[in-house]
């Protein structure tokens, strides 16, 4: 799997562009492997813990009614950015794409809805009103907190202890076993997509019209997919030959420890007091 | 994207998850049944295969690119049930993993897309390809209107979540909690980017995806068509050159079908504006913002007025009069690519 460079982005190619997306897929995930392995707080708690923590969090901004709650709980996400070592660089990006997208749902909201001028914009005349600018703070400000909590949460556990740990929440075993193996496959034919790409743009001259560009991109998909059947009867031999007989069982490997017992009345605190006085 | 968190309330995406739960709970008995021990390693593939073409960048006609979520193509080859299953873990892994659609808006993102945008895809597939042979042009044409219908039919959707939550979650002062625009701005904001642009990207993808698939490996289409002649091997000359005609199929019938609406020729566009000094019971606000009474006459649509309540007749209007609009745009679209193809060829030819 290894060997992904990164490539430069040169926008405009239908097929580079592919490319790196699919290479970008690669190093985050690698990456957020290798944070996990790094020694900050939250990679020394549970997986099961974290996750009904991050939830719990998120849950808590989106209840909240008041802006004052909401920033409070992005300072404790911060914080939990902070303490698990979790660089800055690696979050902007996540943050700054968020703000565009809902910046630009929630913008004309400003003008919209309907309250109190708070001021008029010059040239246009229109009134910028005061709920207009609540509701868009709170709609940006929610959507960048629960985004920067499940950021965190795979960020600092192993992606396939993430799945493991969903069981906790009513996530059916079945569903946690074929999310695992999702999970193994989808770097399989990223690999195998981003061959059959690169092996199309090594023998591109000029540019491929958009018509060729379509067509290329429906073959690779159609390509994909009967790899995918066939990959699919493989493995479906192999788990049978090893003794498969349609029931599943998992490793129950997590085990609470000392940070745990520590982390859970903690986080449970701040997400009781944050839905309390979010909703007052 | 899709939808993210914060922008429904938590009882809302509550109740999207008991609205999924029904679907998933049959969906898994169904596939029991039927796949049994393969359901776990041919699920766990198609969801993966579902999440990487959520990840292709496709070339629209016009300049721009979309991506394509799989969903119609996952309903038509795997059929509705397996669909369901593995296109919502494909977006539980985007949600979780990639920050793409958000963690509490898991079951609104499976309802809209591997429910809806599945179902709609599965039925207009259904009844567009009828009876013909799996390697007829006919089944690339319902399978790129079957992709079509059910983005949009998702996208749909998607505004109804969003245009609900200022009619029910408001603060005190009255000002939206979550998605701040009502029906009447979310519904046509939504729709227009999808007929005009996420629609093409399923379309082509579905298409020409089964139209490959007829071309090269035929058998993967009678998986989900028990009782269809199943001709291998056949060598079909039409395949993608069905799309084309496709496009203008569902461009005719985009112009088409409001014709009859057309009547009165009120401003539609004054939502913003009059419903900006209804909603606030004339106290703070006495006059609409000039800015926007301006901008109001831009569109000009056949529906005089409409009532609050959503599905009346009037709201129907106005989604037509913007459907047939955007038909316009689609023709324009293909005579503009049609002509720029011509003409960058006839270049090509007198620069050799």
């Amino acid at each position: 799997m290894g060997g992904e460079a990164h490539h430069g982005k040169r926008r405009g190619n239908f097929i580079q562009r592919t490319i790196d997306a699919l290479a970008e897929t690669l190093e985050r995930s690698l990456y957020a492997e290798q944070l996990a392995e790094g020694g900050g707080l939250l990679q020394r708690l549970d997986p099961r813990v974290k996750l009904v923590a991050m939830l719990g969090f998120i849950i808590c901004a989106a209840a909240s009614r008041n802006l004052p709650v909401v920033v409070a709980i992005a300072v404790v996400a911060l914080g939990l950015a902070l303490v698990s070592r979790i660089p800055f660089r690696s979050l902007m990006p996540v943050w700054i794409g968020m703000f565009i997208f809902s910046g630009l749902i929630a913008g004309p909201a400003i003008f919209l809805t309907p309250g109190p001028s708070l001021a008029t914009v010059p040239w246009l005349g229109w009134q910028v009103s005061s709920y207009g600018v609540r509701s868009a703070t709170l709609l940006i400000l929610r959507s960048e907190v629960s985004i920067t909590f499940s950021v965190i949460l795979v960020m600092t556990t192993p992606w396939i202890q993430v799945m493991k740990a969903m069981r906790v929440v009513g996530v059916p075993t079945t569903v946690v076993v074929i999310l695992g193996m999702t999970y193994r496959y989808i770097f399989l034919m990223l690999q195998s997509a981003s061959d059959m790409f690169e092996a199309r743009q090594s023998r591109v001259i000029g540019k491929l019209s958009n018509a060729d560009a379509r067509r290329l991109a429906s073959a690779t998909v159609g390509v994909l997919l009967s790899k995918s059947f066939q990959l699919s009867n493989d493995v479906y031999l192999a788990m049978q030959s090893r003794g498969f007989r349609g029931e599943v069982y998992t490793l129950d490997e997590f085990r609470l420890g000392r940070n745990d017992y520590i982390a859970i009345p903690i986080a449970l605190v701040i997400i009781v007091s944050g839905i309390w006085f979010g909703y007052v | 994207m899709h939808i993210p968190d914060g922008y429904l309330s938590p009882s809302t995406c509550a109740a999207m998850f008991a609205a999924s739960t029904p679907f998933w709970y049959v969906a898994s008995a169904r596939i029991k049944k039927t796949l049994s021990m393969r359901m776990v390693p041919l699920l766990s593939v198609f969801a993966a295969f579902s999440f990487i073409i959520m990840m292709f960048n496709l070339p629209l006609p016009g300049g721009t690119t979309g991506h394509a979520t799989g969903a119609a193509l996952a309903a038509i080859v795997l059929g509705p049930w397996a669909a369901v299953i593995s296109v919502s873990i494909a977006l539980i892994i985007q949600a979780v993993f990639f920050g793409d659609g958000g963690i509490l808006a898991i079951g609104a993102n499976c309802f809209t897309i591997a429910i809806v945008g599945v179902f709609v895809a599965h039925y207009t597939n259904r009844i567009v390809a009828g009876n013909s042979a799996v390697d007829s042009s006919r089944r690339v044409i319902a399978a790129g209107i079957a992709g079509y219908l059910s983005i949009n039919a998702a996208a749909f959707a998607t505004a109804v979540l969003f245009g609900i939550q200022p009619m029910y979650f408001t603060d005190s002062n009255g000002a939206p909690l979550y998605a701040p625009y009502p029906l009447d701005i979310a519904i046509p904001a939504m729709m227009i980017g999808h007929i005009g642009i996420a629609g093409f990207a399923e379309l082509i993808v579905t298409a020409g995806v089964i139209g490959y698939l007829q071309k090269n490996d035929i058998s993967l289409l009678s998986i989900a068509q028990t009782g269809v002649p199943a001709a291998a091997n056949a060598a079909v000359a039409s395949g993608w050159q069905g799309a084309r005609r496709m496009w203008l199929v569902i461009a005719t019938l985009l112009v088409l079908t409001p014709l009859g609406l057309i009547a009165a020729g009120t401003a539609w566009g004054e939502w913003g504006a009059e419903e900006l000094v209804a909603l606030d019971g004339g106290q703070t606000i006495t006059a609409a913002p000039t800015g926007l009474l301006q901008y109001a006459a831009i569109w000009e649509a056949p529906v005089p007025d409409y009532a609050v309540s959503f599905l009346s007749s009037e709201q129907l209007g106005y989604i037509l009069s913007g459907v047939m609009g955007v038909g316009l745009i689609i023709f324009t679209m293909l005579v503009s690519t049609y002509i720029a193809a011509r003409f960058t060829r006839r270049n090509e030819h007198s620069n050799p």
